[in-house]
């Protein structure tokens, strides 16, 4: 019994390639139309995880700078820390809200030139310092920046706060049409694909309507008849994938190597590392080949049953 | 033993025509059966219920035990199985040899490649055509087609073998070769059911013959007893 499973399994195997040959200008039909399909997907994978990484980025590094009145205390200066602490929408964690105060600012600027260090060399005294002290704080939710601003305004000892509401808008704005439009074009297109598949698997099939009607004839039950059928699809839907899996395997690898590691525009924004990124995506698009194809042969012998 | 059993069988088709009325026919193991009549008798229908590519109306059908008038149309096969057919058009198929077009009808079960390959060889052997068997049929005569047709109907052993009219595409001499191919799988065992208004061939081989009109069973001649009366 498990024998003739094996045999019948390597049958329909040798069957499938055979027919995939014999009938090689419908096969490379539905290849090419899985292949058309998946390279729309890749594309539509590509931008959409890049889209999404840069907004993370993004909203991680968006800062708002709050600067404390020019005399205020030291004492005062830390305590004002965890009264921002204290408001919603700020993040958790050390690194979210960090103070500079106008010593180390000092020392920083001195380090970074000479001409500084000669200007800045005798404000040694924390009075002497003209400076102002900063926070550095990081929100969760960068569509309620302007409403943390106002609240860390409000503190007593803040003098200003500085948000970059105007341009992170304006990106956000941008990245949220960029994503919206990939999402409209690419159902359109998987749509449309998916349509054409199917159809293309259809007429392959209705080209071997006689090969069908004979199998009934000699005896084929319906899952003897499909079962072949599903293994072609199963390649079919392997051999569609192949052209898409390279392009974005190489594709992507040679668009970031030539951005000079993905930046985009300076570091701020810059593409996903392609290691794991082109795998994951390549199994996605075999998996998606193969469904395609085994689901598309299924439902089209379907019709030429009698069920 | 009856193989093949028909009672009160009707079969009225969506468009109102009346192909069967009330038939009641029995063929035993063994037997060589025609059945003749004009175009439209009916003579199609009734051995489309036989290998069940239609359903009878009503009545009750049983080919080799099973009641094809009420088996499952996904259990089909079940009835296939016990029977083989053969029809005008050969319905080979173009792409593949002699060999793998009977073969075909084995593979699907599973079988082991060299069971599969001695009875393809014996059925080709059987009707005359092992020296063909890497042919395309597109490279035979329409004699040759249809015996390879008749190897891939009878290659996995049926207790029935139906045919359409298998000498409808034939000239005189090639339909006599056929016949005399039928009439030794007839010898070996098998049931042959052969539909025809080829009445020359009818009066040479003296089988049982059963004349259909309007759906009904207008005649029915015993072994040998059938002359056809010129008009």
């Amino acid at each position: 019994m498990f024998m003739k499973l094996i045999r019948i399994l390597f049958r329909n195997i040798r069957d499938a390639f055979k027919s995939i040959i014999r009938n090689f200008s419908l096969s490379l039909a539905s290849i090419s139309c899985i292949t058309i399909t998946l390279l729309v997907v890749a594309i539509s994978m590509t931008l959409s995880v890049n889209v999404n990484n840069m907004m993370k980025n993004i909203e991680d590094d968006v800062t708002i700078v709050a600067w404390l009145d020019k005399d205020i205390t030291l004492e005062r200066a830390i305590e004002i820390e965890d009264e921002i602490r204290a408001l919603p929408n700020i993040q958790e964690g050390k690194e979210a809200v960090i103070l500079d105060d106008k010593e180390s600012i000092r020392q920083e600027w001195m380090k970074a030139s000479d001409t500084y260090k000669d200007i800045m060399k005798n404000w040694d005294l924390r009075e002497d310092n003209p400076l102002k002290d900063a926070y550095q704080v990081k929100v969760v939710d960068i569509e309620k920046l302007d409403e943390t601003s106002d609240q860390i305004a409000a503190i007593d000892g803040v003098f200003l706060v500085q948000d970059m509401e105007e341009m992170v808008d304006r990106l956000i704005g941008v990245f949220d049409v960029i994503t919206k439009i990939t999402y409209v074009i690419v159902i359109a297109l998987i749509l449309v694909t998916a349509f054409l598949i199917s159809n293309t698997i259809k007429i392959t099939i209705f080209s071997r309507k006689r090969e069908i009607d004979i199998m009934r004839l000699v005896g084929a039950s319906n899952s003897n008849i499909r079962i072949p059928f599903v293994f072609e699809g199963l390649f079919l839907g392997i051999l569609g994938s192949v052209i898409p899996i390279l392009v974005t395997v190489y594709g992507y690898t040679a668009l970031y190597g030539q951005l000079d590691h993905g930046r985009l525009f300076g570091s701020f924004i810059t593409l996903v590392k392609p290691n794991s990124f082109v795998y994951i995506a390549s199994l996605i698009l075999l998996l998606i080949g193969v469904v395609v194809g085994m689901f598309g042969s299924w439902r089209a012998v379907r019709k030429h049953l009698k069920i | 033993m009856e193989l093949i059993r028909m009672r009160h069988v009707h079969k009225v088709y969506k468009n109102g025509v009346t192909a069967i009325h009330d038939l009641d026919l029995a063929i035993e193991k063994g037997e060589f059966v025609f059945i003749i009549g004009a175009t439209g008798c009916g003579k199609s229908s009734l051995i489309k219920m036989l290998y069940r590519e239609e359903r009878p109306t009503s009545g009750q059908i049983l080919v080799g035990g099973i009641d094809v008038a009420k088996i499952k149309n996904r259990k089909i096969y079940k009835v296939r199985r016990k029977l083989g057919v053969v029809f005008q058009d050969f319905k080979l198929l173009p792409k593949l040899t002699v060999y793998e077009n009977v073969a075909f009808a084995l593979e699907i079960f599973g079988l082991p490649k060299d069971e599969v390959y001695n009875k393809v060889v014996k059925v080709l052997e059987l009707v005359g055509l092992k020296n063909k068997a890497k042919q395309y049929p597109t490279h035979l005569s329409g004699g040759e087609q249809q015996r390879v047709a008749i190897a891939r109907a009878i290659v996995n052993g049926p207790k029935i073998l139906i045919c359409d009219e298998p000498t409808g595409n034939l000239d005189e001499v090639t339909s006599m070769e056929i016949m005399s191919v039928l009439e030794a799988i007839n010898k070996l065992g098998t049931t042959v059911i052969m539909v025809t208004h080829d009445t020359d061939i009818v009066n040479k081989l003296k089988k049982r013959v059963i004349v259909l009109d309007s759906g009904r069973i207008l005649k029915e001649y015993a072994e040998g007893e059938y002359v056809h009366e010129a008009n």
